[in-house]
């Protein structure tokens, strides 16, 4: 899960983190105030779950309060289209309003999990402001890695490690070295999957702060955080992604014309390969899960067919345990609740699979068995090609 | 012979008082694996849908000389689960749980480096030794006694695979499913190692996914070691970076974990890779000479 800008701010706060003074707004004249109360030049910055926001003109100065609220007022409201957005852009409803300040240097600090190592890893990098994707294949020798402990955790001496390897001396190292360690306890307090500075930056008058930042959430462990659930922003996800995780589906939205429900993410992303190599485009990534009940079918159609651009459904279910004659029943049960005009092909495997088949043929849908993966890709993209 | 579980695996079930316990301890026990039953803390002395219930794992070990554990403990509680059984001696542990918070199974993985114990999973469909032993969630009756080792990140692509072996008469040496998260207890290398000194073994399939680094650490573990014809597969080769296809680990990050590099890392390795999942069993066949 991922965070605004503001509220990963916020978080970082909490635990001893230094960054700017500033404040969030979701209207012009709250910008004013904000800039009024800070009483020196100001950033106002779009808050958007997308990087490269300053390229696209979602960062700008503002000298004084009227500034800072010409500068929202311009913002706010925006479609921000940057390489990290969809293709439409990310509408801005709030933006953060923070002081400015003179900087010095431009540094990098991050955590993550090493799955090499099976364990979290803090890196930080003298490069700051920069991809760290391109620092590291460019000048990896740019970047200090410190490993840390699978029980204890980041010790002092690493964090000091890291600081050095910034660059950083005298006040600034004590500085440094403090704001590494909480956040590193931020990091495993709140189930981080990755936090990530940058830039993390040093100012003429000799302060360290995280200028920017980024904190994402590892889902698996939402459950025992619903302080960070509280922060979900479900106008930053697709809204047909946001239906199906109320029904624990896992769908996605993809560029194509070819729905896809499949039980199983590995077999998930399978199909949607098969699609492509039959010279067809997946509409989606669906996984419905390794029981596929009648239930999830139906919802995941309801989802399914409400993207107009998918133009045939391709049903890819490898039962085992589960009886095909329950599957067909709520494929049948669903189409015609539904009342589904798409041509849909049903590949699946299990108990009772021939009665499965049979049931499809006879019951007048537009249902299209297919005898295995490969039969079933060819003839779902022959149908969608058609329908074009 | 088979790889870690066979006649001699006998299983104890954390969680067999819950509905998924229950229901895959019965099916694993028809076919033909010893259950010896479960474990349900403050429901010990108990039985449950014909099975034996303990408050702990190691009274199992103890009193019906449980050797094998298989998880299915909700995520809050799983890892510990893990522990417990690691704790008790027994010499492997399938997790079948999904959504294991990743700094949790660091901390379990820590604990596993200093004993014999191997951890299967988490967030797999568990192993088979088809004709001895199932001890997961996988479906048996598609399985067949024969000479493919089959190791693989996913579950339900692990039945696609083994369906398509077993209709052309290939059958399974063993087929281990090691699961989607980040962080798990066995590697593809562990298996891949396993197979390559199993006399039984005579060719094997792999398949994995985008994210992470483990298809080309088993890569380069093949090229240095591997002495068997290994057919691979990798899915989500159409998968857009920074989504999560379903499973946690199933995620390309920075340009990193695509599965053209996974392709092309083990193609260089000698092993044969396959384009379209419709063709693992066929590549199989073929680089058998069958």
């Amino acid at each position: 899960m991922k965070v605004h800008e503001y509220q990963a701010k916020a978080l970082l706060k909490e635990f001893g983190v230094a960054v700017p003074k500033g404040d969030v707004t979701g209207t012009p004249a709250g910008a004013r105030e904000i800039a009024t109360r800070l009483g020196v030049k100001v950033v106002v910055k779009a808050q958007v779950h997308a990087g490269g926001r300053g390229k696209a003109g979602g960062i700008k100065l503002a000298d004084d309060p009227a500034g800072a609220e010409a500068a929202a007022q311009q913002i706010l409201g925006m479609r921000l289209k940057t390489p990290q957005t969809p293709p439409e852009g990310i509408l801005v409803r709030a933006v953060l309003v923070e002081e400015a300040s003179a900087i010095d240097r431009e540094l990098y600090l991050s955590m993550t999990l090493d799955r090499a190592r099976s364990t979290h890893v803090v890196m930080a990098s003298q490069a700051g402001g920069m991809e760290i994707e391109e620092v590291a294949a460019k000048t990896p020798e740019k970047i200090v890695r410190e490993s840390t402990h699978p029980a204890l955790g980041l010790g002092d001496y690493q964090a000091r490690r890291l600081a050095f390897g910034l660059g950083l001396a005298g006040d600034q190292f004590k500085q440094g070295v403090a704001l590494i360690r909480n956040l590193f306890r931020l990091y495993l307090a709140k189930d981080c999957s990755l936090a990530e500075i940058n830039p993390l930056v040093v100012t003429k008058d000799g302060r360290v702060f995280a200028l920017d930042a980024k904190l994402n959430f590892d889902d698996s462990a939402l459950w025992r955080r619903p302080e960070i659930v509280e922060l979900r922003d479900i106008h930053e996800e697709d809204p047909l992604d946001v239906e199906a995780s109320k029904y624990s589906l896992n769908y996605i939205k993809l560029d194509g014309n070819v729905g896809c429900m499949v039980n199983g993410a590995g077999l998930a992303m399978a199909t949607m390969d098969i699609i492509k190599l039959a010279g067809g485009e997946p509409a989606n990534f669906l996984d419905v899960g390794g029981g596929a009940s009648p239930e999830q079918i139906e919802n995941a159609f309801r989802i399914l067919s409400s993207d107009p651009s998918v133009k045939a459904v391709f049903i890819n279910v490898f039962g085992g345990i589960l009886r095909c004659d329950r599957l067909a029943e709520g494929v049948i049960a669903a189409v015609k609740t539904l009342g589904l005009r798409l041509p849909v092909v049903v590949r699946m495997e299990g108990t009772n699979v021939e009665l499965g088949k049979k049931m499809l043929a006879e019951s007048g849908l537009a249902l299209t068995p297919a005898e295995d993966m490969g039969d079933g890709a060819r003839r779902v993209v022959e149908l969608a090609g058609r329908a074009r | 012979m088979s790889v870690f579980v066979g006649k001699n695996t006998r299983v104890v079930v954390q969680g067999i008082t819950g509905r998924e316990g229950a229901f895959h301890a019965a099916r694993c026990k028809e076919y033909g694996t010893a259950v010896v039953g479960g474990t349900s803390p403050g429901k010990g002395g108990t039985t449950h849908e014909g099975f034996p219930v303990w408050n702990t794992v190691e009274e199992a070990v103890q009193k019906e000389g449980a050797n094998c554990a298989l998880i299915f403990v909700p995520p809050p509680a799983a890892t510990d689960a893990i522990m417990e059984a690691v704790d008790a001696g027994v010499s492997m542990v399938v997790c079948i749980t999904e959504g294991i918070p990743v700094a949790d199974m660091v901390r379990a993985k820590h604990f596993l480096a200093g004993h014999q114990s191997r951890l299967i999973g988490p967030n797999c469909p568990g192993i088979i030794t088809p004709g001895e032993a199932k001890i997961g969630i996988m479906p048996g009756h598609i399985h067949a006694r024969g000479p493919v080792g089959v190791v693989s990140r996913s579950g339900t692509l692990t039945y696609e695979v083994v369906h398509q072996l077993t209709r052309r008469g290939i059958g399974q040496t063993t087929c281990v499913g090691i699961g989607g998260d980040p962080v798990n207890g066995t590697s593809f290398v562990d298996v891949l190692a396993a197979f390559n000194d199993d006399p039984e073994t005579r060719a094997i399939m792999m398949v994995g996914e985008i994210g992470g680094t483990a298809e080309e650490e088993a890569a380069a573990f093949i090229k240095a070691k591997v002495k068997k014809p290994v057919v691979g597969f990798i899915c989500g080769q159409t998968a857009p970076p920074g989504r999560r296809m379903g499973h946690a680990g199933a995620i390309i990050s920075g340009g990193k974990g695509t599965a053209a590099e996974k392709m092309a890392a083990l193609g260089a390795a000698g092993v044969t890779m396959v384009k379209s999942p419709a063709d693992m069993g066929a590549t199989v066949a073929k680089v058998m000479g069958r």
